[in-house]
């Protein structure tokens, strides 16, 4: 085996690439939740002009693809004035993907409590924004939480796609390294690799968090 | 207005149309401090309706709500959102707050809406459970509790908001017969301590004792009302009578 070309080529620049991704991934993923947060409660409790502005913004991030979406900030915008960065743009497009995707784990955890939780908490003086802050949205994020976790690890494998909007990271590393040694096979699968370890990692962290989050009467071990 | 300092809640002429139809056709009470007022009557007579309405979840079309004589706007949301502190709501099927503790169930509003310290909501929150018989299921979720222990957790959430009133709609009626009688245990206890309630139930016999007035309540509108003697001795001639002695036939009360 060629140690020289793994050793001194692909895993520094698949390292330099896997910063880039990480950059990428934990702004996204966290912008992407409270994105998927705000836009499921708006989905559910707000009201009717609101409701139509956060269907249509899911209904058009979910309803076209992110590769299109990513060209439009990034080749499109600049049309009326707009520069991004490859890597702002990325971000950007990966929050607003993502976001919708979110609110519809959020809104259908929502509308899985109970009517009668938002009654005792009016009954009690809460507010409508305190009733869903405080009662509403805790109890929706645990029921949710399995499909926001699994929202996060595609995240993780498109943020892949950041390379074609020129923002190098894992896959455009090793599309890089590939193409000057011309060999596709290796570079690939170890970025590969490079994508399941941070899957796997986020799945640990997940069942980590879920685990923590238990409580009796929610999630799989009724 | 009602100048009587005893009286805590007044309604007048109360309506309510749900669906197209008028669920709630003109109702009045007067309820004084220390006073327990039983609700009863036929289902789908309108009590839930009367009991949501007295507290605005359900906002009334027509009527007007008095607490301690003055009269509440409820389209002013600080002003409603401070006059349900004052008035405790007990649900059928007890709407505990699934994500919290025994103790946070109780603490919560102390803490978000009273904005009481964490400590000192907690020290309150055990105590009102204390009070219900609970103090050793602190630490239990809802659904690790029996409906009559989740019942009377919420009964210490709403005492622990010092309310001036409670509304309990039926709070026995989702019970497995043989955990009916420690919820009445101590209903028929704060009735004892001058508690103001309107209670909406069919376990009239339990807390016959502790009401001076019935209220019995048939599409819409309180068509009977006094005191239980009066409306239940043997030889009265009124609808309550009638519909008790039904219940009668049907369940054996505990
Ligand atoms: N949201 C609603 N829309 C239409 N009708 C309703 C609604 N809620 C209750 N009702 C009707 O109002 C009537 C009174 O109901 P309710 O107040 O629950 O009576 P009770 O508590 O005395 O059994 C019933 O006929 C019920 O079908
Ligand atoms: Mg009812």
């Amino acid at each position: 085996m060629d140690w020289d070309f793994y050793g001194q080529h692909l895993i520094p620049a698949l390292n330099d690439g896997l910063w880039i991704s990480i950059l990428l991934i934990l702004p996204s993923a966290t912008g992407g939740l409270a994105l998927g947060i705000l836009t499921g409660t708006i989905r559910t409790f707000g009201p009717p002009w609101l409701k139509r502005i956060g269907n249509f913004y899911a209904g058009i991030f979910r309803g076209t693809p992110l590769v299109v979406q990513l060209f439009i900030l990034y080749f499109g915008l600049p049309n009326i004035g707009i520069y991004l960065s490859p890597y702002a743009a990325a971000v950007t497009g990966f929050i607003l993907c993502s976001g919708a995707y979110q609110s519809e784990y959020i809104r259908g955890g929502l509308s899985a409590i109970k009517r009668g939780q938002l009654m005792a908490a009016k009954s009690l003086g809460f507010s409508s924004t305190g009733s869903i802050f405080w009662i509403v949205l805790p109890q929706a994020m645990r029921r949710a939480l399995p499909g926001c976790g699994n929202e996060i690890i595609y995240l993780i494998k498109y943020s892949s796609l950041a390379y074609i909007i020129t923002c190098i990271e894992i896959t455009g590393q090793a599309r890089d390294v590939a193409t000057t040694y011309f060999r596709f096979t290796e570079s690939f699968f170890v970025a590969g690799l490079y994508y399941l370890a941070l899957v796997s990692i986020a799945g640990i962290a997940l069942g980590k968090l879920e685990k923590k989050l238990y409580i009796p009467g929610f999630g799989k071990q009724h | 207005m009602n100048n009587n300092v005893a009286t805590v809640l007044q309604i007048t002429d109360i309506h309510k149309v749900l669906g197209g139809k008028e669920i709630l056709r003109g109702v009045s009470m007067t309820v004084d401090k220390g006073e327990l007022k039983i609700l009863i009557g036929p289902s789908g007579g309108g009590k839930s309706t009367l009991l949501q309405c007295i507290n605005f979840l359900l906002p009334p079309d027509q009527g007007r709500i008095f607490l301690d004589g003055s009269e509440v706007h409820f389209h002013k949301k600080a002003e409603l959102y401070r006059y349900r502190q004052q008035v405790g709501m007990i649900f059928q099927d007890f709407n505990l707050f699934d994500h919290l503790n025994a103790l946070d169930n109780v603490s919560i509003a102390l803490r978000k809406v009273k904005k009481i310290h964490k400590a000192e909501a907690g020290d309150r929150a055990y105590h009102e459970l204390e009070r219900v018989g609970l103090s050793d299921k602190t630490d239990l979720y809802p659904a690790e509790l029996s409906g009559g222990q989740k019942q009377r957790v919420s009964i210490a959430r709403a005492l622990a908001m010092d309310p001036k009133v409670i509304l309990l709609d039926e709070p026995t009626s989702a019970l497995d017969p043989e955990l009916i009688g420690e919820v009445l245990r101590v209903i028929v206890d704060l009735a004892r301590s001058g508690m103001t309630m309107i209670m909406a139930t069919h376990q009239i016999g339990y807390v016959k004792s502790l009401t001076n007035e019935i209220l019995f309540m048939e599409n819409g509108r309180i068509i009977e009302h006094g005191p239980p003697e009066k409306l239940l001795s043997a030889d009265a001639d009124t609808r309550c009578r009638g519909f008790c002695e039904m219940l009668k036939d049907l369940v054996r009360e505990p």
